[in-house]
C-alpha cells in the first residue's frame, strides 16, 4: 500500500510538469478547438457564456456586443463587451489567464461554464497561435476608473503573465471586455458564429445581443422580456452522483471533524439516520475522521451509498426558461405558424437535478421538405456540433413523428417544415466531452426529452390535422373537377353519345358528388380530433405483387 | 363469338352506370375480391376457385380517379376488340398518357385498373384485347409444337428438337396451339441457368422429356401452355426449383393451383397434376448443400403462406417442410447442386428423384 502511493505521488508530480500548453496542444478538439472555423465559434461561445453568467449572477439584464473584425485571411480580431458587474482587479488575471480557475468547479449549480477552462483556453489559444496577448477592460459600479490588462499564460507554470497594465477612462458604469487576436475562419451557415448567436436569443430572450460580423453587417437581437431568469440556488452534491475520486477529493477538503458531519455538512438529503445506514453498511463508525478514510473504506463508503435509499436532492436548484419565454424567444428568431412548448417537473439522472423543456414551430416560412431543424441546448447554451451522439438527437429519431402528422423514415429525423427545440437545464449536464457539444445517453434523460417531446408533439399533431382537414376540402373540390370530365367523356365513347347527353351526365354527377362530399364534412367535423388519414391518392385495392403475369 | 360477347358486356356495364348516374344515384361497379384471402383450394379439380367475396367501387369523391380511369380503360378495350387489335399492358399504360388527368402514373396502376375489369367480367385479359408484354417460358425437347403462321394463315410445325443451342418461346397465346410428342413427362425448371446447363448435355434426350423454363413466376401462358400441353398429351408435370419459400409458395404454389390475384381464370391457367421435385428442406441436409440465411421477407412469406394460402393449409406436408426451413434457418438454391460437380444434378439428383414418388411433394 504504502509503495503504492508512493508511486502515485511520484506519477503526480510527473503529471504536473506537462506544460498547460502540451496539454492544449493535446486536447485541442476536446476544447473545440479542433479547427479554424470551430475555434472562432469555441472563442465566442465562451466568451459569450462568460458574459451571460455574470450578468444573471448580478441580476443585469444582459447587453452584449460581439464584433469580428478581419485582420487577414486566416486572422480575426474577436471583441466581446457585457454590461455584466465587471471583476476585481486582483481577480483578472487569473480568471483570464490561469487555467482550471473559476468559481463553478466546486459548487453545484446551474450555469453556463463548469470548469473554468473556457475562456482561458481561448486566451491560450490566441497566443498560441498569433502571439497577441489578450485585452481586458473591465469596470465595477464604485470606482470611478476602470482596470486594463494585457494578459499571457506562462504556459510552463499554468500562470498569468501581465504583458501590460493600468487604468483608464472608460464610458461605461460597469462591465467587461476582452479582445483576442486569433487564427480563424469565417462562414456562415450551420454551426457557425451566426447560428450559435441566433439560438443563443432563442433561449435568452431577457439578453440582447449586438453582432457585427466580419462584413461589417450589424445584427441586433433585441431582448424580448425584461424579467431575468429565476436564480438557481447552489446545492451540496447527492451522494447518488459522487464517485470515488470525487468522494476522495471531498474528504480531503471537508471541514467536517467526523465522518457523521462530513456527510451532514457537505451532501443535500443525508441527515443522522442516513449516515448510521451507510456507516453500518460500510463497517466504518461514523465518528472516525474524514482523514483517516483510506481508499479501501472510500470504496466500502461508495458501494454502500449504492445500496442505501436516499431522497432525490432537491429540484429547486434549477432554472428552466420557462414554457412562455421559450415561445416568446423562438417566436422572435423562427418565423413559423404555429408554435408549442412543454416544460416537463425536474427529474434526477444519478443524484442531479435537471429539467427538459421543449418547443415547436411548424408551417409558415420553413422549409417543407427537408428534414426537421433541431436545436440543441444545455443550460441556455446552443449545441452545435456532435448532434448524432447527443441523447437529443436520439430521443427525437426515436420518437413516431408519423402520428403527429409528419413524415419519417425509420432511423432518421422526421421531415417537414418543423423546428424542434430542446433544452436540457441541469447543474450538471452530462456531455460527452469537455467541449460540451453532445449530451450523454442516460435512460433517464432520454426518457423525459421523449415525454417533453411527446406533450409537444400532441398539440403540432392537432393543428397539422386540422390544417389538413381544411386543405382537404379545398383539394376534393379539386378534384371532382379534375376527373369529373373523364367519366363523363369515357361513358361517351362507350356509349356513343351526344355533347348535350355528356354534359348532363356531368351535371347529375357533380350533383351527387357535391352532396356527398358536404356530408362527409360534416362527419368530419364531428369527430373532431381522430387521427384518421384521407387517403384520397391511395387505391382501395389489395394486390399481390408479382405474383401474376 | 368472343368479341361479340364481350361488347355486349362492356356495353351493359357502360349502360348500367349511365343509368345511375342520370337517376342521381351513387353509381357503382361490383367486383370479386382479388386476394389469396378469397379464394379456395378446391382439391378434387386442384386450383383456387374464387369465393363470394365482392367489393364495390362506389364512385366518391375518393375514388373518381380510379373509377374515370376504369371507365377509359374500359373504352379502350372495346376500341381493341371492335377493330380486333391488342394492345400489350405496357401500350394501354401509354395510351392512357392520353387521358390528361386521368393518366397513369406508373403501370402496376393501370394492371390493377385492368385486372379488375377482367374479374369484373371473370374473363381472361386477352378477350378484351389486352395481352401481357412477359416472357412466356423456353422449350427445348420432344415436342413438335404446330402453330400458325401470321402472315399466311397456315399450320407450321415447330420441332424443339431442332433449336439448336437455342429454345422455342412460349408465344403470349396459345390457345390455338397443338401439340404432336412422344415425351414421357415435362420438366419445368425455375432458373434459366438450370434450364440452360440441361438443354447443354441434352437432358431431353437422355431422360425423354420436354424442358420448360419458367424464369421465377411462371406467366400465365406459360401456364396455359403447360396445363394444355399435360392435359392435351397425358403428360406428367414435374417442377423443380430452389429450395426457399418463395421458389415453393410463389412458384410452384401458382403454377400448380394459379393465384390468389387472378382467381377468376386459375381454372384454365394451372397445372393441378404438377409435381414437386425440386430442392427441399431434407434435400438441403441429406445432400449437405451450400445454403443462405433465411432472409426477413422469406420467413414473412412462410408466416403469410401458413396463416393465408389455402393449399398450404390443404397439405400438411407443405406445412411440415416450411417449419423445418425456418427451424433450419436455411435456403439452398437449385444450383447449389453444382456443389457436388456440376453434372451432379443429371447424373444423380433428377434420377433419382425421378425414380422415387416419396421424394415428391403434392
Amino acid at each position: 500500500m504504502a509503495e503504492e502511493k508512493e508511486i502515485a505521488y511520484r506519477l503526480a508530480e510527473k503529471q504536473k510538469e506537462v506544460s498547460v500548453a502540451e496539454f492544449f496542444e493535446r486536447n485541442r478538439h476536446l476544447l473545440g478547438f479542433d479547427n479554424k472555423r470551430k475555434a472562432l465559434m469555441t472563442v465566442i461561445k465562451e466568451a459569450v457564456d462568460n458574459a451571460l453568467d455574470a450578468c444573471e449572477e448580478a441580476k443585469i439584464l444582459p447587453e452584449i456586443k460581439v464584433e469580428i473584425i478581419e485582420m487577414s485571411e486566416d486572422r480575426f480580431r474577436v471583441i466581446v463587451e457585457d454590461n455584466g458587474p465587471g471583476i476585481i482587479k486582483e481577480q483578472i488575471p487569473k480568471i483570464f489567464a490561469k487555467l482550471l480557475y473559476g468559481s463553478k468547479f466546486h459548487t453545484l449549480k446551474q450555469a453556463r461554464g463548469q470548469q473554468g477552462i473556457g475562456i482561458s483556453a481561448a486566451v491560450l489559444y490566441a497566443q498560441l497561435t498569433t502571439g497577441r496577448p489578450t485585452k481586458i477592460i473591465s469596470k465595477i459600479r464604485t470606482k470611478s476608473e476602470a482596470n486594463y490588462y494585457e494578459l499571457h499564460i506562462n504556459t510552463q507554470k499554468n500562470n498569468p503573465e501581465i504583458v501590460k497594465e493600468s487604468t483608464l477612462e472608460w464610458k461605461k458604469e460597469h462591465g467587461t471586455k476582452i479582445e483576442m487576436d486569433i487564427e480563424a475562419s469565417y462562414q456562415k451557415g450551420a454551426q457557425s458564429v451566426d447560428e450559435y448567436l441566433k439560438e443563443t436569443a432563442i433561449v435568452n430572450p431577457h439578453a440582447t445581443i449586438i453582432y457585427t460580423n466580419p462584413k461589417a453587417e450589424q445584427v441586433i437581437f433585441a431582448r424580448s422580456t425584461n424579467d431575468l431568469p429565476k436564480e438557481p440556488k447552489e446545492i451540496k452534491p447527492h451522494p447518488y452522483g459522487v464517485e470515488l475520486g470525487i468522494l476522495l477529493k471531498m474528504l480531503k477538503a471537508t471541514e467536517g471533524r467526523t465522518l457523521q458531519s462530513f456527510f451532514t455538512n457537505d451532501f443535500s438529503r443525508v441527515g443522522p439516520t442516513t449516515v448510521k445506514e451507510i456507516c453500518e453498511k460500510a463497517a466504518i463508525p461514523p465518528s472516525i475522521k474524514p482523514s483517516e478514510v483510506n481508499m479501501q473504506m472510500a470504496e466500502r463508503l461508495i458501494k454502500a451509498i449504492r445500496e442505501t435509499k436516499i431522497i432525490a436532492p432537491p429540484t429547486d436548484c434549477i432554472s428552466p426558461i420557462g414554457k412562455d419565454l421559450l415561445l416568446s424567444g423562438l417566436k422572435k428568431e423562427i418565423p413559423a405558424e404555429f408554435y408549442t412548448a412543454t416544460t416537463r417537473p425536474p427529474s434526477v439522472y444519478r443524484g442531479m437535478p435537471f429539467v427538459i423543456e421543449c418547443c415547436i414551430a411548424y408551417g409558415g416560412s420553413l422549409d417543407k421538405e427537408s428534414s426537421a431543424n433541431v436545436l440543441r441546448f444545455a443550460n441556455r447554451v446552443p449545441l452545435l456540433y456532435q448532434p448524432g451522439a447527443c441523447a437529443i438527437t436520439k430521443s427525437i429519431i426515436g420518437t413516431a413523428w408519423r402520428s403527429y402528422g409528419l413524415n419519417q423514415s425509420s432511423g432518421a429525423l422526421p421531415a417537414g417544415p418543423v423546428v424542434i427545440l430542446v433544452h436540457l437545464a441541469s447543474v450538471w449536464p452530462p456531455f460527452t466531452s469537455e467541449a460540451k457539444e453532445a449530451i450523454a445517453h442516460y435512460p433517464e434523460i432520454i426518457k423525459e426529452i421523449k415525454l417533453a417531446i411527446q406533450e409537444c408533439g400532441r398539440e403540432l399533431a392537432r393543428y397539422v390535422l386540422k390544417k389538413r382537414r381544411v386543405s382537404d376540402s379545398i383539394q376534393k373540390k379539386g378534384y371532382i373537377e379534375k376527373y369529373l370530365n373523364h367519366v363523363g367523356g369515357a361513358l361517351k365513347e362507350l356509349l356513343s353519345l351526344s355533347d348535350k347527353e355528356e354534359a348532363r351526365i356531368n351535371d347529375s354527377l357533380k350533383d351527387i358528388l357535391e352532396k356527398s362530399r358536404k356530408i362527409e364534412e360534416i362527419e368530419k367535423v364531428e369527430h373532431d380530433g381522430s387521427e384518421e388519414r384521407l387517403g384520397i391518392l391511395q387505391n382501395d385495392e389489395e394486390s399481390e405483387v408479382g405474383e401474376d403475369g | 363469338m368472343a368479341e361479340e360477347n364481350m361488347l355486349a358486356k362492356i356495353k351493359k356495364t357502360a349502360t348500367e352506370i349511365y343509368r345511375q348516374i342520370m337517376a342521381k344515384e351513387k353509381p357503382h361497379l361490383k367486383m370479386p375480391l382479388r386476394s389469396l384471402s378469397n379464394v379456395n383450394y378446391d382439391s378434387k379439380e386442384g386450383y383456387f376457385e374464387m369465393s363470394n367475396e365482392f367489393k364495390e367501387r362506389t364512385l366518391t369523391v375518393n375514388t373518381i380517379k380510379t373509377f374515370a380511369q376504369t371507365l377509359r380503360m374500359l373504352s379502350l378495350s372495346k376500341t381493341l376488340v371492335e377493330t380486333d387489335d391488342i394492345a400489350t399492358k405496357r401500350e394501354a399504360y401509354y395510351i392512357s398518357k392520353n387521358w390528361g388527368d386521368a393518366k397513369f402514373v406508373e403501370q402496376p396502376e393501370s394492371d390493377t385498373v385492368m385486372d379488375d375489369i377482367e374479374a369484373m367480367f371473370m374473363v381472361n385479359r386477352e378477350q378484351m384485347g389486352f395481352i401481357s408484354d412477359e416472357h412466356g417460358g423456353s422449350v427445348s425437347g420432344e415436342l413438335i409444337v404446330v402453330d400458325i403462321d401470321p402472315s399466311t394463315n397456315k399450320e407450321i410445325k415447330i420441332d424443339c428438337t431442332k433449336m439448336g443451342t437455342g429454345s422455342y418461346s412460349v408465344p403470349t397465346r396459345v390457345e390455338h396451339l397443338k401439340f404432336e410428342t412422344n415425351a414421357k413427362f415435362v420438366l419445368a425448371i425455375e432458373t434459366q441457368g438450370m434450364y440452360e446447363r440441361l438443354v447443354k448435355h441434352s437432358y431431353w434426350k437422355t431422360a425423354n422429356c420436354i424442358l420448360i423454363s419458367l424464369t421465377g413466376v411462371p406467366s400465365r401462358a406459360c401456364r396455359r401452355f403447360i396445363r394444355k400441353l399435360s392435359d392435351e398429351k397425358k403428360l406428367p408435370v414435374y417442377v423443380f426449383t430452389d429450395g426457399d419459400p418463395y421458389g415453393w409458395l410463389n412458384i410452384y404454389r401458382t403454377l400448380k393451383v394459379g393465384s390468389g390475384n387472378a382467381a377468376h381464370i386459375n381454372k384454365y391457367f394451372c397445372v393441378p397434376n404438377a409435381k414437386f421435385i425440386g430442392i427441399t428442406a431434407r434435400d438441403i441436409v441429406d445432400y449437405d448443400l451450400p445454403s443462405h440465411p433465411l432472409k426477413d421477407i422469406d420467413i414473412k412469406r412462410v408466416v403469410d403462406g401458413m396463416k393465408n394460402d389455402p393449399f398450404v393449409k390443404f397439405h400438411p406436408e407443405w406445412q411440415k417442410e416450411l417449419n423445418m426451413l425456418v427451424k433450419m434457418k436455411k435456403r439452398a438454391e437449385q444450383q447449389a447442386l453444382a456443389a457436388h460437380g456440376l453434372n451432379f444434378v443429371i447424373s444423380d439428383y433428377l434420377p433419382k428423384k425421378l425414380k422415387d414418388p416419396k421424394s415428391w411433394l403434392p
